[in-house]
């Protein structure tokens, strides 16, 4: 087994994503055959391949890089419009701190 | 005027010929569209307001004698992944069910400054996750071709839409087959072009290094016209490429007479007899076209499933991290804490598959498993772009199927996730490698199920694509 439930549990939490018993025990089981699945990548050598950091083409390493110039943002109303909850030019969202 | 069938050419030549205005082609297609979406909800929203506006300057143009562009008058699809100002935009998530985006996608900006006129949204998985567009919050898309079956996906609703004829092009997303499947499912033509070829500004990311925006088409011609008015660079995507954008359509002569095609054996092995034989029937037709084709190894191509589904879904964890019921709409209604409302909004908001994606995303990323699962991948990847460059070394393009079954049942995969993610085993390779690759009408099975075949070339040569899939085309797909 590749994946226990309480594994699945603990990286629910990681993800911040609530699941019910039933998920958890659901995903534990698709997880877990995913990963036995995945392991295939262990047969194939790479001990001497990079890692494909992004995809590449032929140019020159600063070619994409646009002037680092000032242009005009959302502004807050655009920025707010669809938030769920919002009041005073800010997302407002339930208490963080306690006073 | 078949409003179901029309191309490009023939919307611009109605104009011109006056045979039709612009506001009259919008107005019925509009219709058109709405009398057939209970046959496949490919559609989720209808723009008739921005539609009848655009066509409304298309021809205010037309009369003052100025050029409507070379798109003007064509009734486009979006996939509802694509950001469209002031237009519902939903992903397909119930977390987005009532977002209005407060800017446009740069291939929207652009096919709308080309003339094109936007009827409506598509349908999809769930953030462009799933390859059968059942993953929808929306409800599934249905196949024009068979009503039991799936369009594929996840660009389920554009392709349903331009087969079903209800828009003339449409613009779907690829991550790991998203266009091309669904493409070969309903029997159009669906472009993945090179890494980097359309900007992703106002795509929502799924898997960044993989996402890539293009078009659909019931044509070569008009997928590579749209794809044309799309392309290029664009400063608020940096990985967008700066090479010049060939004029596509000027290449589409039917001269392949020559061309050094490779068949990789890896993609023959698990298709069903069908499929299998009409690849073998394209192969034929391809070399009565004066094409040489070989037998070619990719050999990394057993382990590019593996590879994708860590990578796509460890970049997935990361950019669906933003869904947390604080700026984008949905927010669960009883939450005491801020940590609660991150928690709750995301457990209640996001489908199935997004969650199972989220959590094996977070998996390999996490603490201790980084080197074993994402490094590791990220070799393969390199493995699989090798592959192609050795590849096409020898080849000037690429042959292969696009999917080893045409459209299955809907519901028969549904509660296998693997069964699933192996339909995508012969698209994945080519957003990994970040090749241009597409899929071309090929043929039919005997239940009347199309049947693509997918063409791959290297970077940046969609014109090579182009013209072999157009040739291919002419000639009556695998039947010439």
């Amino acid at each position: 087994m590749k994946i226990t439930e309480e594994e699945v549990r603990y990286v629910a939490d990681l993800a911040n994503l609530k699941l019910t018993e039933e998920e958890v025990r659901k995903f534990q089981a698709d997880l877990d055959e995913i990963l036995v699945h995945v392991d295939r990548l262990k047969e194939i050598d790479t001990s001497n391949v990079e890692p494909m950091a992004q995809v590449l083409y032929e140019a020159e390493e600063t070619a994409t890089l646009r002037p680092d110039r000032e242009r005009p943002g959302l502004g807050s109303k655009l920025a707010l419009a669809n938030a769920p909850l919002s009041g005073a030019g800010y997302f407002k969202v339930p208490e963080v701190i306690k006073r | 005027m078949d409003i179901g069938s029309l191309t490009i050419d023939q919307v611009r030549d109605g104009l011109r010929a006056r045979k039709f205005s612009s506001v009259e082609l919008a107005t019925a297609s509009l219709q058109f569209a709405r009398e057939e979406n209970p046959k496949t909800s490919a559609y989720l929203t209808f723009a008739e307001d921005r539609a009848l506006e655009a066509a409304g300057r298309v021809d205010e143009k037309l009369a003052r004698g100025e050029d409507p562009g070379p798109l003007a008058g064509v009734p486009v699809a979006v996939k509802d992944v694509i950001v469209t100002k002031g237009l519902r935009t939903t992903c397909g998530s119930k977390l987005l069910a009532s977002y209005i985006p407060p800017y446009d996608a740069t291939a929207v900006e652009r096919l709308e400054a080309a003339g094109g006129i936007i009827v409506g949204k598509t349908n999809c998985d769930e953030f462009a996750m799933g390859s059968s567009t059942e993953n929808s919050a929306f409800g599934p898309v249905r196949n024009p071709h068979a009503p039991d079956r799936v369009p594929g996906g996840s660009s389920g609703g554009s392709a349903a839409a331009v087969a079903q004829g209800t828009a003339v092009v449409a613009l779907g997303s690829d991550t790991g087959g998203s266009i091309r499947q669904p493409a070969s499912f309903c029997g159009v033509v669906g472009v993945t072009p090179t890494y980097g070829r359309v900007s992703r500004y106002g795509l929502t990311a799924f898997a960044s290094s993989l996402d890539h925006i293009g078009p659909f088409g019931r044509c070569v011609r008009d997928a590579a016209l749209l794809l044309q008015v799309i392309a290029g660079r664009d400063p608020l995507d940096s990985t967008s490429a700066e090479a010049p954008v060939p004029d596509y359509l000027a290449h589409l002569d039917g001269d392949v007479k020559g061309l050094k095609l490779g068949l990789p054996r890896e993609y023959l092995r698990d298709l069903t007899s069908e499929t299998g034989d009409l690849i073998a029937q394209a192969v034929d037709s391809l070399k009565k076209l004066g094409c040489e084709v070989r037998d070619i190894s990719l050999p990394a191509t057993d382990y590019a499933i593996d590879c994708y589904y860590v990578i796509a879904t460890a970049e997935a964890s990361s950019n669906l991290a933003r869904y947390d019921g604080v700026r984008y709409t949905f927010r669960s209604s009883s939450s005491a804490t801020l940590s609660d409302m991150y928690r709750n909004t995301r457990g209640e908001g996001f489908g199935a598959e997004c969650k199972r994606r989220i959590m094996l995303g977070t998996y390999v990323l996490s603490s201790g498993y980084y080197d074993a699962y994402y490094l590791k991948a990220q070799k393969v990847r390199s493995l699989i772009a090798r592959d192609f460059t050795n590849a096409f070394a020898e080849v000037d393009a690429i042959v292969a199927p696009v999917s080893p079954f045409p459209a299955f049942k809907i519901g028969e995969k549904i509660d296998d996730p693997l069964a699933m993610y192996l339909s995508d085993i012969y698209t994945i390779t080519g957003d990994l490698a970040g090749v241009p690759c597409m899929s071309v009408p090929c043929g039919k099975t005997a239940e009347g199920l199309p049947v693509g075949m997918q063409i791959l070339a290297k970077h940046f040569e969609e014109t090579r694509m182009f013209r072999l899939a157009d040739a291919f085309e002419r000639a009556g797909g695998a039947h010439g």
